[in-house]
């Protein structure tokens, strides 16, 4: 009984404030739709730089002289007592010899024999802490020249001038892609609840009519929540028919194309389209409650 | 009660109204009235002093508590405050439906409250295709459909032409005549002294007459101080009469 009244009351406030509903509404839909584009942009564009980030590594050549157990025995140090390590791959010197072979054939035919170390290649936990896993791997001696923390080991290498370069414009690119959506999250809030309080405004005086009659607070607002609720689905639901329009007019036919569109991380539609409309449905229902407030204090 | 801007609103008006009384409140805008309409409502809060409605200080009440205290009063405005997207019927319902009455409820006393006032014809009407006396009649008829034991009228007919006014003066003693305590500010001073019942006036936030059976003013005092305030006027003009 009471939620059918409140429904009631909702959907009749709906049809006769028929203009601010509507301006809400489409607030609500333009905000959705430019999030819903903006999303998996930013996605694509984390995801290309973590995969950059992904190449950062360090090299760690072992002696030519190095037995068998001499390799197990920097493996284990490299898997189990080093710092900051993320991914240890061993490529043994006839694998390199195969490879580089394999890209260029006559330089090796000439060569004859096999010059090529027995290499880890390592990946750090964190493509910034490329530097410390240098570090641990090869300490620097108080007089300035770098040991190696086994004498199997020949030479640490970290390849430097790329791995800065890559480090530092990805961090930019990651953290302005993070203020950009922040920026944008806080205008939606903004917007939304500025329209919904426009239209409150408007009926302000039919708030101070319940209040006179003795409805209480919440008597009064769960037919404003619950309209709040319907305008943001609404606004949400048609967003996200717009959206996927887009998607398939637009972007499925260029994804064969694109690396950047077929990254594995964008473009989970389901979760974006649950994403839009929950947030959709929540700011707007909390913006007509949360704004309501300022008219209830009779 | 005085206002944060240090104006007085009140200042000394102490006075009792026993249940089932009907009551006139008098005196030039400023001089109080509403005051005192809003804080029996619970609008305002008194900056010192106690209220009491039936035995029940105001001043302890919790905020969630108000919705349910003025459920027991019905209020009635000079300028009506309906409802506007609402017919006569829907505005009363609403009144009855905040309080939590059910739908056979409403149904069986709409009509009632509506035929009382005689506006059972309007009954699917919204406020502006009404005349100023049936909004106030809708605006009465909703201020009563509870049934409270008091009733608030502030200027209920301060918008209204004689005769409508008599009819509004009627249907509200009418509801006195029901058992229900009833208290009307107004300026209306024909109505007053035709009806004779008890008066309180008020200047400056202050009562200065309490009468049982009083006229709107006493008329020589009022006739003697309109002389002088024409004398004064034509003093101030530099010449006679």
């Amino acid at each position: 009984m009471r939620f059918t009244f409140f429904l009631r009351e909702a959907t009749r406030s709906l049809r006769r404030n028929a203009v601010p509903s509507f301006a809400a509404m489409a607030s609500v839909l333009v905000t959705m739709l430019v999030l819903g584009v903006f999303i998996p942009m930013v996605q694509a564009t984390t995801g290309a730089a973590n995969e950059v980030r992904a190449k950062v590594l360090v090299d760690v050549f072992l002696k030519s002289s190095a037995t068998d157990a001499a390799v197990e025995r920097v493996r284990k140090v490299l898997t189990q007592d080093t710092k900051y390590v993320g991914n240890v791959t061993y490529v043994s010197k006839a694998e390199a010899y195969a490879r580089e072979k394999k890209q260029n054939p006559e330089a090796y035919a000439l060569l004859g024999s096999n010059p090529l170390p027995d290499t880890f290649r390592v990946t750090p936990d964190e493509a910034g802490n490329v530097g410390k896993l240098r570090d641990e791997l090869s300490p620097l001696t108080a007089s300035g020249e770098r040991t190696v923390v086994d004498p199997a080991i020949d030479e640490v290498k970290n390849r430097r001038e790329e791995t800065t370069k890559i480090l530092s414009a990805t961090k930019v690119v990651k953290l302005s892609m993070a203020f950009l959506a922040l920026l944008l999250v806080l205008a939606s809030v903004l917007l939304i609840s500025n329209t919904i309080r426009l239209s409150l405004f408007a009926r302000r005086r039919e708030v101070e009519v319940m209040k006179l009659v003795g409805a209480t607070d919440w008597f009064i607002r769960w037919p404003f929540v619950i309209e709040g609720i319907i305008v943001g689905a609404m606004g949400g639901v048609m967003a996200i028919a717009l959206l996927l329009v887009g998607k398939v007019a637009f972007i499925d036919p260029l994804k064969s194309d694109f690396s950047l569109i077929a990254a594995p991380e964008t473009l989970n539609f389901g979760v974006l389209i649950a994403v839009l409309l929950v947030a959709s449905v929540a700011v707007s229902a909390a913006g007509s409650g949360l704004s309501l407030r300022r008219f209830l204090r009779v | 009660m005085h206002y944060p801007a240090g104006d007085i609103g009140l200042d000394g008006a102490t006075f009792n109204v026993r249940g089932g009384e009907f009551v006139f409140m008098v005196g030039s805008t400023g001089s109080g009235k509403s005051t005192i309409m809003n804080l029996l409502i619970k609008e305002r809060e008194p900056s010192s002093g106690t209220i009491r409605v039936a035995g029940r200080p105001l001043e302890t009440m919790e905020r969630s508590k108000i919705p349910y205290y003025r459920r027991n009063i019905g209020v009635v405005f000079q300028d009506f405050k309906l409802l506007p997207n609402r017919t006569v019927h829907d505005n009363i319902a609403y009144a009855l439906s905040a309080t939590g009455a059910t739908r056979k409820e409403i149904r069986a006393k709409v009509p009632d409250v509506l035929r009382l006032t005689g506006l059972s014809t309007k009954l699917h009407n919204y406020p502006d295709q009404l005349s100023g006396g049936e909004k106030q009649r809708v605006s009465v008829a909703r201020a009563f459909v509870n049934h409270p034991p008091l009733l608030l009228a502030d200027e209920p007919t301060g918008n209204l032409d004689p005769h409508t006014s008599l009819g509004i003066m009627q249907l509200l003693y009418r509801i006195y005549r029901t058992g229900t305590t009833v208290l009307v500010a107004t300026h209306d001073s024909h109505m007053v002294d035709r009806m004779r019942r008890r008066v309180i006036e008020l200047r400056g936030g202050s009562i200065i007459r309490d009468e049982a059976s009083g006229l709107y003013a006493q008329r020589e005092q009022t006739t003697d101080e309109f002389g002088d305030l024409l004398d004064n006027a034509y003093h101030d003009l530099g010449r006679n009469p």
